[in-house]
């Protein structure tokens, strides 16, 4: 009835479950929180939110971050969460989309734009559009078109125009911008 | 969570929203899944009027979205078409997606909430029909149970924005009347529906239901569900869907801290899973992603191609040129309408064209995915798909349980254009949770999301005209070769045309004398249904080649459209569909009207225009493009669609811009090519979706008001914009590009 074997190869480990303990690690910042990664430090930084911190904010969309859906602020600057190797982060301060907004739940101002401009196709690679624009309204309070088009995100549910007038409208309100 | 330190490897710290409104914190064992829950869980507070509607005692009403929403807003807007019936006050509302509901029919299942599809721009049709009745029945429940409380007649009573209200001015609120409605037995016919005149909801825009929790990074797709123990596979998939392994050293595999097993999986030769294509893979099982991911880069592992491994995409290509440059018979002659033979002899002006158009990948934001847990009388999942009842379908069939014991959640999905009516990622999620007898999430990567698709064919498409004395078109003869994507999902010969070719698109039923004929392409590389099909590329190869004739007339290609529409009429379709030569008329119009169009000739850059229509909806583009160089910079875009009712207009303006701007990128980058059976694409820089750069600054959106039953609208928009683009090249640039993707024709030709 069932078209498909399965076949269980022969394993070295069998081990499931290994305690964690106290170690020496790698201490960085995520939204604000101290973290001391014990785990591999060559594991990719997204692994380590995805998988380790359960923020799943950051999403996975390809080995090589093209398609920016994996960016996080890192000291303030948007990189690909999965080239970003845990060993090259210590000390420093990572920012997800789920670290954007106020403590008490004041949403970023490009956050709240995107909301007003419906800014959103499946909403997939929304967190890392986010990160991109809150990098360049920091770098650009007043962004132009050509600055806009530098953009490194790929969408294919075509919010780009939409994300286009979100980032306009946040930096048009820009002293709310923290 | 607190600063990182997880209580142990199974338990999480899970905080709860209670019925009644108490914040419930406490330590579970993660065996259990994470949220989703079902609402009934949260309390026994909570009241459901139907499946569809439940009302908490402080008012809240839960409403659930029985379709996938893949990015096309209907989680926001079939809830909306509830709310309105329901009177609710929109601000109390929260969705839910629903999840397949699947009852036991005798050993058979029984699809409790009817259809579930999402992203086929059939979910609204379908809700107008059945889901205003989930709205009207509750209402009519709330509406009872106050009667009864306060002993007015029911009929005296009327619902307003969350409360009953009484001929005396007393207000009685949902959440109040809940317990007491959710008694009462149901009428034996309908309730009454709303009148259009009193909806609150449908027509006004709201934006996405889910917009908060997405851009505080809340919202949980099926990739970020866990269960606690859940393995994480990745697979090397075999570079040919038909090879072979030969060889497999696991060793340096196994050797990585973490992996715990490697399980091979080999489909037997004729015999899909369903509609699913199957490559035999090898996957690595590990505690997490960054160790399995590693496991499966350290496998040794060599595969022999079976018979596809000397297909190529450019010799399909040149078969399909050949068949439709020779006498052959073509596989199915799908429309034959007057004598075009006849029509030939009577010829004025005669046109011939070819439209060569590429193998496509669908490119999801949300890789291919699924978590599953098997228990001895139960399947428990969480899927990113467009059609749960496909996705049981394979589940059933690997696991031999019975209905209502396979449970499948479907969570916002990033983004289906049909790659997610296959469901190939879910038979291998079940198969593996079964080898390792343990949950498991199977994750393909981005280069196994493109290397082993199940991809749009390519196409050729020639099409000939003859053009009468009147300059009316007396014939069109179009002739298509393509492998048709039906190909071994259990459709006879004679219908696998049909996802390839309408029966009857335009100009079809404006010809007097119509013949199309195709040609089928035998090819061993994956296929499924795409975005747009077979629209897409049907609209691109006749709307280019309207304006070729326009071209050939030396007219105005707008004038050309209107004078082939000839007045307003409603000519039938195949399958009973008619088509208002009027409303498209219209659209046409619209577009025109705003890109001024008058000054077609006069501009220094190119205007393109292009019609189409799809079930009962109309759609037109105007394109603005200049070249500047080999630079091509799309001005200006703009897209006028005729929906019938429009339930909400700002989600309607997201989906007409996406699906243009979706449509454009396509056209503008996209082709996946096959060498020696594997497809050579690999990533997103070798399959470019459109930078923002590329892609216009704006659409500029115009939607028709019109009180019609509301059409689906969700690919509506995809299959005028390729034309419409190649039609304004031709005026910037005089270049004519019959070849898609556009950008390398182009620079070819310049």
């Amino acid at each position: 009835m069932v078209p498909v074997q399965a076949q269980v190869l022969p394993t070295g480990q069998e081990s499931g479950i290994v305690p964690e303990k106290i170690r020496d690690g790698i201490d960085l910042q995520v939204n604000g929180e101290h973290y001391r990664h014990t785990g591999d430090p060559q594991m990719p930084l997204l692994w380590y939110l995805r998988d380790v911190l359960r923020l799943t904010g950051t999403k996975y969309g390809s080995e090589y971050g093209e398609n920016g859906a994996d960016l996080v602020l890192l000291d303030g600057n948007a990189v690909s969460a999965i080239t970003q190797p845990i060993a090259a982060l210590a000390g420093k301060a990572v920012v997800t989309v789920e670290g954007l907004a106020a403590a008490d739940g004041t949403l970023h101002p490009l956050q709240q734009a995107f909301i007003d401009e419906d800014a959103i196709g499946c909403g997939y690679c929304t967190p890392g559009w986010l990160i991109a624009g809150v990098d360049l309204l920091r770098r650009k309070p007043h962004p132009g078109d050509a600055d806009i088009d530098q953009l490194p995100n790929l969408c294919r549910c075509g919010c780009q125009t939409r994300v286009r007038r979100a980032i306009k409208r946040a930096a048009a309100g820009k002293a709310a911008l923290p | 969570m607190s600063h990182g330190i997880r209580l142990s490897r199974r338990r999480f710290l899970q905080v709860l929203a209670g019925g009644a409104g108490a914040l419930v914190v406490g330590i579970r064992l993660a065996e259990a899944a994470d949220p989703p829950l079902p609402p009934a869980l949260l309390g026994d507070e909570i009241h459901g009027l139907g499946p569809y509607v439940r009302i908490d005692v402080d008012g809240k009403v839960l409403i659930g979205a029985r379709d996938p929403d893949t990015g096309t807003g209907v989680a926001t807007s079939l809830p909306r078409i509830i709310a309105d019936e329901l009177d609710a006050d929109w601000n109390n509302v929260s969705v839910i997606p629903l999840g397949l509901g699947v009852d036991n029919d005798n050993g058979k299942p029984r699809w409790v909430y009817g259809r579930q599809v999402g992203g086929t721009g059939g979910s609204i049709p379908a809700a107008w029909h059945d889901l205003r009745q989930a709205g009207a029945a509750a209402r009519w429940l709330l509406l009872q149970a106050a009667a009864r409380r306060i002993g007015v007649p029911a009929n005296r009573l009327r619902c307003n924005n969350g409360y009953v209200v009484a001929p005396d001015g007393r207000r009685f609120s949902y959440g109040s009347l809940a317990a007491e409605a959710s008694k009462i037995a149901l009428p034996t016919s309908p309730p009454p529906l709303k009148e259009p005149a009193a909806y609150r909801l449908i027509g006004q825009n709201a934006g996405d239901a889910d917009a908060r929790a997405i851009v505080t990074g809340q919202t949980r797709y099926a990739i970020d569900h866990h269960y606690g123990d859940a393995l994480v596979a990745v697979l090397a998939h075999c570079p040919w869907p038909d090879g072979t392994l030969t060889h497999i050293d696991t060793t340096d595999t196994l050797a990585v801290k973490g992996v715990l097993k490697v399980v091979q999986l080999k489909p037997e030769p004729g015999q899909p899973l369903g509609s699913t294509v199957l490559a035999p893979a090898v996957a690595v099982l590990a505690e997490d992603t960054w160790a399995a991911l590693q496991g499966r880069d350290k496998l040794k592992l060599e595969w022999k191609p079976g018979a596809s491994g000397g297909e190529n995409s450019a010799a399909l290509e040149q078969q399909a040129l050949a068949l439709l440059a020779g006498k052959a018979a073509p596989t199915t002659r799908v429309r034959n309408t007057g004598d075009v033979d006849t029509a030939r002899r009577k010829a004025a002006q005669r046109l011939d064209a070819t439209y060569v158009q590429p193998w496509l990948a669908h490119a999801t934001a949300e890789p291919m995915n699924c978590l599953v847990r098997l228990d001895k009388d139960r399947a428990s999942l969480v899927v990113p798909t467009q059609a749960p009842q496909l996705a049981w379908t394979v589940v059933q069939r690997l696991t031999g349980l019975a209905p209502e014991q396979i449970d499948i959640r479907v969570p916002r999905v990033g983004g289906g254009y049909g790659r997610r009516l296959d469901h190939d990622y879910v038979a291998e999620a079940v198969m593996l949770a079964k080898a390792a007898n343990r949950p498991v999430r199977v994750l393909w990567t981005r280069e196994q999301d493109f290397g082993h698709d199940c991809y749009r064919g390519g196409s050729v498409h020639q099409i000939s005209a003859i053009i009468d004395r009147k300059r009316q078109l007396l014939a069109w003869h179009q002739r298509m070769a393509s492998a048709s994507a039906l190909t071994g999902r259990g459709v006879s010969a004679d219908r696998l045309w049909t996802s390839e070719l309408q029966a009857d698109p335009l100009p079809a039923p404006l010809v007097p004398n119509y013949r199309s004929d195709w040609y089928a392409l035998e090819s061993a590389t994956p296929r499924g249904p795409m975005r747009g099909m077979p629209h897409l590329s049907n609209a691109f190869a006749a709307e280019s080649f309207i304006d070729e004739i326009a071209h050939q007339l030396r007219e105005d290609p707008l004038k050309t459209r209107l004078r082939f529409l000839g007045t307003p009429r409603q000519l039938p379709l195949e399958g009973g569909a008619t088509l208002d030569t009027g409303r498209l008329a219209n659209v046409l119009g619209l577009v025109a009207d705003r890109i001024e169009w008058k000054n077609w000739l006069r501009t220094v850059n190119g205007l393109g225009i292009a019609c189409w229509h799809i079930d009962g909806a109309y759609v037109a583009h105007a394109i603005e493009a200049a070249m500047q160089g080999e630079k091509l910079v799309i001005q200006r875009v703009v897209c006028a669609v005729d929906v019938g009712r429009v339930i909400n207009p700002l989600g309607l303006q997201g989906q007409v811009a996406g699906a243009t701007l979706d449509a454009l990128s396509i056209a503008l980058n996209a082709a996946i090519t096959i060498k020696g059976g594997q497809v050579q694409q690999r990533s997103y820089k070798d399959y470019p979706l459109a930078s923002m750069a590329q892609l216009p600054n704006d659409v500029e959106v115009i939607t028709v008001a019109d009180d019609r039953a509301p059409a689906g609208a969700s690919f509506l928009a995809m299959p005028t914009a390729a034309p419409a683009l190649a039609n304004a090249v031709f005026r910037a640039s005089a270049v004519r590009v019959r070849r898609l993707p556009l950008m390398k024709e182009l620079l070819r030709l310049l």
